[in-house]
């Protein structure tokens, strides 16, 4: 049986190492295509009619003008008289036309009359809600009401994050191009090659294995782009209609309107403690929207075994629908948990950080990878020396504060499969229905193929992006790297092995005395026996070598689950416009077995920044009246500035002990705790909770209000 | 109002340009009124008021030293022009108002958002796109630096910053970290490379000067 396990760090050259990604080239000079830029012979430009109402039934739908439009191909009613629409922006009419602007001319034509029904948009007070409240879930494990009957303090608030968007700078979109009819080429905007086919399988009538997915490079997921979209199959019955290819992508403000908004979520929490700070009791009441499918009970108390009593509400509202948000539900539980502890502590009288390490076993199984990263993280940010107590004493208006939060995460590696070919002329080939969103997948694949083969990154080329490659699964969950890294691993080692035993004549040596070491192969611990790798392939003759190597997914030695990770943040606070700065943002993440440092730190780099983003400045800005999301623009839905992150300092765990676990995903993880560590760091600044996020100049000042003066 | 020196660089008071299209749409544009961004404005319009379109009417590009012709209607922006009459596929579409920097070029040494200029006002002025940076085969040093502090995730964004920073260390060759942070706050990146970013900007300005410095 073949040995698949990671090299220890002493016999790694590659591994646990700082890399250029590989597509770096492409990326930075503008080569590197997206979907957005993909063009094909005669293509046509689509569009969508969009509803302007929140909840309406269609009563008629009249496209006469636009179909008599010069350029327009094709025009199909989506959804016609009789319809109940949800939400504004949803899809009515598909237009296919030989230029874009020709196409939204056409658009602009089509007469829809809606008979408009009530709505609702906001959640934020559960009182106003009625009948689109659920019945509430309910949830009690341990005996919490002896631990408030026992506490020396119990602290209450009030925490809520509200509906965010994903704003991914390449909107949604495909071209849709049918070769023949029945086959259908799709070049998608997607985080599963292999799997969004079945997409348009389904509602085109026609065999999944009959569409061909294409896609180089994505431009942003972060979770809004697993399957196809009524736009995407929309545009293929325009195609066949029109018998030429058509693109559809989304304008920014259908992007922010329809295409992906994570769930709220709103607690009442009463949380309690001994005199010596020792954690009791946990009582809770949320509630949430993610649209008409409501919002799942978060998993609070987050991280912390506490005895609880929960109940949830999941209400129902008219703002489109929601899908997975990097870490769905985490942020949302971290922010409500670490929040509430932190006024806990604030009550107790207590730093956090030394309420935290008290009860730490609470955190249990993590405990000690907890105290070691809250160890590590308060000497990066020198906690001891800049904390104090709630509200900063010092004079004048910019206050200073800090706060910390913990997480964790899942992150085993989804089902993969790699096909290896070494080649006769010494080229190497990975090939994998899998995609690379940015994270550094390719280059993931590159490093492992290249330290199991003994050969420079550069010898590797990493065949992605077409679900023709053998399967490998969607980008979610933080799971790529875990699937990727061991299917590849498995399927190196085998091509390797068969190398080798061609190779093993000509070096007079046993096959499995043989090793791939610095471009050559070598007998082991003999470097006098060996031949350059280019060498040893021509040994193939005219065949090449082909393995495949999987990750089944589930239980799998090469990869595992289970991070924690600890982060902190500084921030100042003017109190007389209520605007709150990043000074410094420290973040200690394990990860397990670490494949691309590089490619690693700047996951953590973008989790925080886009923490930033949702605890700062995001929000999905509903208008009571209309129904309508009043910013679906980037204007106005803001997203952090490279002046507005201050400077954020990130270490990975990495020894003996996480290399032993295998690898884990780390997408997700560093986005989840930043929430909860600004809000705190705010509180800790100006002596009074801020309640909900994003702290935006309005609520902060409005708390300070509160609070009953600036300072 | 007086006329800003970069209006393409804000949105505009009263009217986008979405909706300036949308209205002019079924309307004749005239010359003068295309012109009012401070970019040279095409042949002959001073003179007399030249009406343009709405159909389409033959344009004159030059991008990246290259001369091109096309036939656009004349509300065709800058960024459709390259990326759809064209194939300068480099520069993306974004927010398609001037807002986050995914589509910017630089005319006349200035950094301009494409998606802000229609292709008939950008006639007669050199435009240099992210294809235009590395001509010969080789990377620009901007380019280099990004690769080397990982300054590229999903890289949608990073066209527009690498020229945005190209545009900005022309004008400031020895920046300093609040420099970068000022001078790039017109780019948005969604899946947070800023701190890439801003080391890829301070390390290239001093490789560019080393390499001035060295003839």
């Amino acid at each position: 049986m073949a040995d698949y396990k990671w090299p220890d760090a002493s016999k790694r050259a590659l591994m646990g190492k700082r890399h250029s990604r590989i597509d770096g080239p492409e990326k930075v000079s503008g080569r590197a295509k997206y979907t957005h830029d993909r063009k094909l012979p005669g293509m046509l430009y689509g569009r969508i009619v969009r509803c302007p109402h929140a909840h309406a039934k269609v009563m008629s739908v009249d496209t006469s003008a636009a179909e008599k439009m010069p350029g327009v191909k094709a025009v199909t009613v989506i959804q016609g008289p009789g319809k109940e629409i949800q939400w504004a922006g949803d899809e009515i009419v598909a237009i296919a036309a030989t230029d874009e602007n020709i196409a939204r001319d056409a658009a602009r034509s089509v007469k829809v009359v809606y008979e408009q029904l009530p709505h609702l948009v906001h959640e934020e007070d559960i009182s106003k809600a009625g009948d689109r409240a659920s019945a509430p879930e309910e949830k009690t494990e341990g005996d919490p009401d002896k631990g408030f009957k026992e506490a020396d303090v119990v602290s209450e608030g009030t925490y809520g994050l509200p509906v965010i968007t994903h704003c991914t700078l390449e909107s949604h979109g495909s071209l849709n191009a049918w070769e023949g009819e029945d086959k259908l080429l799709a070049y998608i905007s997607t985080q599963a090659v292999s799997d969004v086919g079945s997409g348009y399988a389904q509602p085109l009538k026609i065999p999944a294995a009959n569409v061909h997915i294409v896609q180089d490079h994505v431009g942003g997921g972060f979770g809004s782009k697993f399957t196809t979209d009524r736009w995407d199959v929309e545009a293929a019955v325009l195609a066949k209609k029109a018998g030429k290819p058509v693109r559809m992508v989304l304008d920014r403000d259908e992007e922010l309107m329809v295409a992906g908004a994570r769930p709220s979520t709103f607690a009442k929490v009463r949380v309690a403690a001994k005199k010596d700070g020792t954690i009791l009791a946990w009582d809770s009441t949320s509630w949430g929207t993610g649209g008409l499918t409501g919002a799942g009970a978060p998993p609070i108390p987050y991280c912390w075994r506490i005895p609880y009593r929960l109940k949830h509400y999941a209400i129902t509202t008219n703002i489109g629908a929601a899908r997975a948000w990097r870490a769905p539900n985490h942020p949302q539980a971290c922010y409500i948990t670490m929040c509430a502890l932190e006024d806990l502590a604030a009550a107790l009288k207590m730093d956090p950080l030394d309420f935290f390490l008290k009860n730490i076993e609470m955190t249990a199984p993590r405990a000690n990878l907890y105290k070691e990263e809250l160890l590590k993280a308060a000497e990066m940010m020198e906690w001891k020396k800049k904390w104090h107590p709630r509200g900063d004493p010092t004079p004048g208006h910019i206050k200073r504060g800090l706060g910390l939060s913990i997480h964790t995460w899942g992150g085993r590696g989804h089902p993969s499969e790699n096909r290896v070919t070494i080649n006769p002329d010494g080229s190497v080939s990975c090939e994998l229905g899998s995609q690379d969103l940015g994270t550094g997948t390719r280059t993931v694949i590159a490093i492992v193929a290249a330290e199991t083969l003994g050969l420079p990154i550069n010898a590797i080329t990493v065949k992605i992006g077409d679900n023709k490659y053998p399967r490998s699964g969607g980008s979610g969950g933080s799971t790529t790297v875990g699937g990727v890294s061991a299917s590849t691993r498995r399927a190196s080692v085998d091509a390797l092995a068969l190398l080798l035993q061609k190779v093993a004549p000509a070096l007079n040596a046993d096959p499995a005395k043989l090793e791939a070491v610095g471009g050559k192969i070598q007998v082991q611990g003999d470097p006098t026996k060996s031949m350059t790798w280019k060498q040893a392939c021509a040994k193939l003759g005219a065949t090449p070598v082909v393995a495949s190597g999987k990750c089944v997914g589930g239980r799998d030695e090469l990869t595992n689950q289970g991070v924690g990770g600890v982060q902190m943040a500084e921030v100042t606070v003017d109190t007389e416009t209520g605007i709150v700065r990043i000074e410094r943002f420290v973040a200690v993440q394990d990860v397990g077995y670490l494949i691309s440092l590089k490619t690693a730190e700047s996951q953590m780099y973008g989790a925080i920044t886009m923490g930033i983003g949702y605890s700062l400045y995001e929000e999905k800005i509903m208008d009571e009246q209309t129904g309508r999301m009043l910013n679906p623009n980037m204007e106005f839905y803001k997203l952090p500035g490279i002046g507005d992150i201050g400077r954020i300092m990130v270490h990975m765990v990495m020894n003996k002990e996480q290399d032993d676990r295998g690898v884990i995903g780390l997408g997700e993880p560093p986005v989840v705790s930043p929430g909860a560590a600004i809000g705190n760091a705010v509180a800790n600044a100006i002596g009074i909770r801020v309640p909900n996020l994003p702290l935006a100049p309005e609520r902060v000042l409005a708390a300070l209000e509160k609070k009953g003066g600036l300072s | 109002m007086a006329r800003s020196r970069n209006p393409e660089t804000k949105p505009r008071k009263g009217l986008s340009r979405r909706a300036f299209l949308s209205r002019g749409a079924g309307l004749a544009i005239a010359a003068p009124i295309v012109t009012d961004t401070g970019l040279p404005a095409p042949q002959g319009a001073a003179a007399d008021v030249k009406i343009l379109g709405p159909e389409k009417i033959p344009i004159a590009l030059r991008v990246n030293g290259k001369a091109h012709t096309l036939s656009v209607e004349p509300r065709v922006t800058l960024l459709e022009a390259l990326r759809t009459h064209l194939d300068y596929t480099g520069a993306k579409q974004v927010c398609d108002r001037g807002t986050c920097g995914a589509c910017t070029v630089i005319i006349g040494g200035k950094e301009i958002n494409a998606c802000a200029v229609l292709a008939v006002e950008a006639q007669g002025k050199d435009i240099l796109t992210i294809e235009g940076l590395s001509t010969t085969g080789k990377l620009h040093p901007i380019q280099e630096a990004f690769i080397e502090h990982d300054a590229t995730q999903c890289g949608f964004c990073t066209p527009g910053f690498v020229v945005a920073c190209k545009a900005f260390l022309d004008k400031n060759p020895n920046p300093t970290m609040a420099d970068v942070e000022k001078g790039l706050g017109g780019n948005l990146c969604r899946c947070g490379t800023y701190v890439g970013i801003r080391e890829a900007v301070l390390s290239a300005a001093k490789t560019m000067k080393g390499g001035r410095a060295n003839g």
